[in-house]
């Protein structure tokens, strides 16, 4: 990136369980509910209450560590991480420490067209805290509760990412395989999904540099940049010859730039130990086969597939899976269809209109079925691809079907060869003096007889068919 | 009526038609009035009881008792969290609070029927042996020297639950037990506490000190009602993760004093010259009581014993310092308002804790500090394994083991030694207990030569209270005791 320095980048995704209750109580975990309106006993730390474990966290927690090629511990335990905040109910957050659930693993991730694998240290589980609300009163803080207790996985890479590129290609790539297992629906802006970005810089061959922490990224374009700032600021700094400091930062989305937010000395010293509310977490060998039976196709084992099925190049299929609905999407339009076709309406025209109306795959204007219909009526001839483009739109505006708008606007292409004989004809007899110029040479008034047998078909001629007809006629 | 009443005569009695459950909890809150001077109860639930106690008269009239003890009244130590009734664990920061739900001992006690006369007082957050730590003042023990008038402490944490039964201020009680604090209470006022299995009773709705160690029991008059008492709050309860599986048994109903061909154990590192003689005399007549009935004496070791007390004094305040920082003024308890966050963390905790508890959550948040953690804390949870495997061994020779509840009887309130470490030495009998999650009763037995109550603990290997309280009843019906103290506090 700068050239004469390295990166080293590691990172810590926070990724949000998708489950209907809290890791050690059954309020729901629904977004965007009444503050407080989601808070048991357990979750305001009430006297005497104790947690139990949500069985569904750990399968989300081991499903997500299959998917990363994770190993699965068969015993993992819960710490407690003590620290005060007005939004830590209980003054401890239970969380795993030295005895993860989810081990070493890896996922690969495209790097300068290569593929290269990134290393997993581990996968955990813990509690989120509560939510602080600073701008409600002058004077006074309030504490919404609701996300209290909602049950987080935080995945740790090791330090193998060399570029913002390969980092964002990292969440991304992590973010993907979440939601293909549907263990967490990776929305970054409701913050189901935050990253904390350890960087560092050093010149080529000498020991790895001093790295920062910048917490709680939320955009893959912050990430990008955040790390891009972060590196110029330590090549800055050990260029005039000053040290980095091991410390945590804070990226401010508005100025582009991060700032100290505590140094390694300020670091809380949490005193974790084993929460002695919760025992060992203990694993069968039978019930992690079971959970391994039930993990769907991932998003490279559906790469390959794709490209041998439909033969999509290695570019669009990677394009296509990135997404577990838009691999969805095109797997149901493509089903029985040309997919050189499909593979070209999905990634161009869909993709463009996507882009422009900033919509997910899952608020696509357009149907899967409706697609469909509207490449059944490109691949059989009925209307051209000019006109498909057209009705497309129609489709996007009007969410009409593409069969529906063809036959409002008699639309449908006249192939038939008898009907365009007519035309034909009728054009030839009516320039007689036209005709007898292009017999004498003149090519160029071909295109004259295409557009008059057109204007006569109100558009609606075959052209192929049309142009074969014209050549047979006027060249006899 | 007859003074002193025990569960079974209690229940007798009411199944006679020969009382009613409103007359009982009347004589009982009248007792309770007269009984201001030893500061046993830190709220009185008086009108609430005598509408639980017409309910239950009503149940018997209609034949729908909820249990055999349905109707009878009893005391609830000021841990357990109980609904719309004050509970404040005996601190300044709770001294406000009433929880909107009922923790699964005390429900279990509703269950059966049983009459709530008030929360007991107690040490604060369960932390001491005297009963002093309370911010409501320390418990008098019912129990005097016959050498001299001064007021005597009746032992804690659970001093209220067992001043009030010695003293029939209830029927039985509830206490709970971290180190000791329902035996060795229990000891110092001449009546019985069992400290069931970690996990045999719900800890759910308990404010907790030490979460590893922590658990109710009874506390009564007897060994029956010990039997009957915990047979009602003991069961599985899937909203406590430690809590066992095990089937709840009948231990009233199976009851039995058959002793014959067992083997205790006596444990050499339990004996020291400093005991004093009546204690050692009192332990002396039991083994001999239990060699008479049947039974087989073998010296047995346990040989990290004197480990104990460190051990637990790094584990309890590790685990207490971590349970008592949600007091933190933000929620509920008592808030003092500073000018900032921290501030206000620093006023509300300086206020809101007594000495002994402040004491407790230093020593824990030192031992569990980064740089301190494996020397303190991982070192003794090794200790903690290696005591509990010495039990596990001694269990593999033995049915039972016998050993004094207390190295002394009750001492003077006023009395107290200034080095906090010689008032944890009360606990050095009881705590290894704890340490190994098995069940222990203190039974009384003999008085000193002061006319104060020696108590004597049996012990046996987790899930064997049955056991345990057959032969604590052999003991009972054999040696007789019944001494109870002069009702002073009434003249």
């Amino acid at each position: 990136m700068i050239s004469g320095w390295e990166l080293v980048i590691g990172i810590e995704i926070h990724a949000q369980v998708k489950s209907k209750s809290k890791l050690f109580s059954s309020s729901s975990t629904e977004f965007g509910s009444g503050p407080n309106s989601q808070v048991s006993l357990v979750d305001a730390a009430m006297p005497g209450m104790l947690p139990v474990i949500n069985k569904f966290c750990v399968e989300q927690a081991v499903r997500s560590g299959i998917g990363l090629n994770a190993q699965i511990n068969k015993k993992s335990i819960f710490d407690r991480k003590n620290y005060f905040y007005q939004d830590l109910p209980q003054g401890y957050q239970i969380s795993q420490f030295k005895y993860p659930i989810v081990g070493n693993g890896f996922i690969e991730i495209e790097s300068d067209g290569q593929s290269k694998k990134v290393g997993i240290e581990r996968l955990h589980l813990e509690q989120d805290a509560g939510k602080s609300l600073h701008d409600q009163d002058p004077n006074l803080t309030f504490v919404d509760l609701n996300r209290s207790g909602i049950a987080l996985m935080e995945i740790v890479s090791m330090p193998d990412m060399t570029s913002p590129e390969e980092a964002v290609e990292y969440v991304k790539k992590v973010r993907s395989i979440l939601r293909y297992l549907d263990t967490c629906d990776g929305n970054m802006e409701q913050g189901s999904l935050r990253a904390d970005v350890n960087v560092s810089v050093n010149k080529p061959g000498d020991s790895l540099g001093t790295r920062c922490e910048i917490k709680n990224l939320n955009s893959f374009k912050y990430i990008h940049s955040a790390i891009i700032y972060e590196a110029k600021r330590q090549i800055k700094l050990i260029e005039s010859g000053e040290n980095i400091i091991q410390e945590t930062r804070l990226y401010n989305i508005d100025s582009g730039e991060t700032r100290s937010m505590r140094s390694k000395e300020d670091a809380h010293d949490y005193r974790y130990f084993p929460d002695p509310d919760l025992l060992p977490l203990i694993l069968e060998d039978d019930w992690i086969k079971k959970v391994r039976s039930s993990i769907p196709e991932l998003p490279d084992q559906k790469k390959e597939r794709f490209i041998r099925e439909y033969g999509l190049s290695k570019y669009d299929s990677s394009v296509i899976v990135s997404d577990k609905s838009t691999s969805d999407y095109y797997e149901k339009v493509v089903k029985d269809r040309n997919p050189k076709l499909v593979t070209t309406w999905v990634t161009s025209e869909l993709f463009s209109v996507l882009n422009k109306k900033n919509l997910s795959i899952d608020e696509s204007p357009i149907s899967p079925n409706h697609l469909g219909e509207l490449i059944d009526n490109i691949d059989s001839g009925k209307i051209s691809s000019r006109q498909a483009k057209d009705i497309f739109e129609e489709m996007c505006e009007t969410g009409k079907s593409a069969n529906n708008i063809i036959n409002e606007k008699e639309l449908s292409q006249i192939s038939d060869e008898g009907e365009l004989e007519k035309l034909v004809d009728n054009v030839i007899s009516l320039n007689p003096e036209n005709v007898e110029k292009y017999k004498n040479g003149k090519d160029k008034l071909f295109g004259f007889f295409v557009g008059e047998a057109m204007k006569l078909s109100k558009g609606k001629a075959n052209p192929k068919v049309l142009n074969d007809l014209l050549k047979s006629k006027l060249n006899t | 009526m007859k003074r002193n009443l025990n569960f079974i005569e209690a229940s007798s009695l009411l199944e006679a038609s020969e009382t009613t459950s409103v007359d009982l909890t009347k004589i009982y809150l009248e007792n309770i009035k007269q009984a201001e001077e030893l500061n046993c109860f830190n709220t009185i639930t008086a009108e609430r009881a005598l509408v639980d106690a017409e309910k239950s008269d009503l149940r018997r009239q209609q034949g729908t008792l909820k249990s055999r003890f349905d109707g009878i009244p009893i005391g609830v130590k000021d841990l357990f969290c109980t609904k719309n009734i004050k509970t404040t664990a005996s601190s300044k920061i709770l001294s406000n609070f009433v929880p909107s739900y009922e923790s699964a001992v005390t429900q279990n006690c509703i269950d059966a029927g049983l009459i709530s006369l008030g929360k007991l007082n107690c040490d604060e957050f369960a932390m001491g042996s005297t009963n002093k730590t309370s911010y409501y003042g320390p418990v008098t023990n019912p129990w005097k020297s016959n050498k001299s008038d001064a007021k005597l402490v009746p032992g804690g944490s659970s001093g209220g639950s067992a001043a009030a039964v010695a003293a029939d201020l209830c029927v039985a009680s509830l206490g709970t037990d971290t180190g000791g604090s329902i035996r060795q209470p229990a000891s110092f006022t001449g009546t019985v506490g069992l400290k069931p299995t970690y996990g045999r009773v719900s800890r759910w709705g308990i404010i907790a000190f030490a979460s590893s160690l922590d658990q109710a029991g009874p506390i009564t008059k007897t060994v029956e009602d010990a039997a009957a008492l915990f047979e009602i709050i003991a069961g599985h309860d899937p909203k406590d993760s430690t809590s066992s599986i095990k089937e709840k048994e009948s231990f009233y109903h199976n009851l039995n004093s058959s002793i014959k061909g067992m083997k205790i154990g006596i444990p050499k590192e339990f004996k020291s010259d400093g005991l004093p003689s009546s204690t050692q005399k009192a332990w002396d007549d039991c083994m001999k009581l239990l060699q008479t009935n049947g039974a087989e004496l073998i010296d047995i070791s346990l040989p990290h014993t004197m480990d104990a007390l460190p051990t637990y004094y790094i584990i309890a305040p590790a685990e207490a310092s971590s349970n008592l920082a949600r007091y933190d003024g933000v929620k509920y308890g008592i808030r003092e308002e500073g000018k900032n966050l921290i501030e206000m963390y620093e006023k509300t905790r300086s206020v809101g804790f007594g000495d002994e508890v402040k004491r407790r959550i230093l020593i824990g948040t030192y031992v569990l500090s980064s740089g301190y953690y494996d020397a303190y804390y991982i070192k003794a949870q090794k200790i903690r394994s290696l005591i509990k495997n010495d039990f596990n061994q001694a269990f593999e020779k033995v049915d039972a083991i016998l050993t004094p509840s207390t190295p002394s009887t009750a001492f003077e309130i006023e009395n107290e030694p200034n080095d906090p470490v010689q008032t944890y030495l009360n606990d050095i009998f009881t705590v290894p207990i704890n340490l190994a999650g098995i069940p222990a009763i203190s039974i009384p037995f003999a008085n000193d030569e002061n006319g104060l109550p020696i108590g004597l603990q049996l012990i046996t290997n987790s899930f064997e209270e049955q056991k345990l309280l057959n032969i604590a009843k052999n003991v009972q019906d054999t040696v007789n005791y019944e001494s109870v103290p002069k009702n002073w506090w009434q003249e």
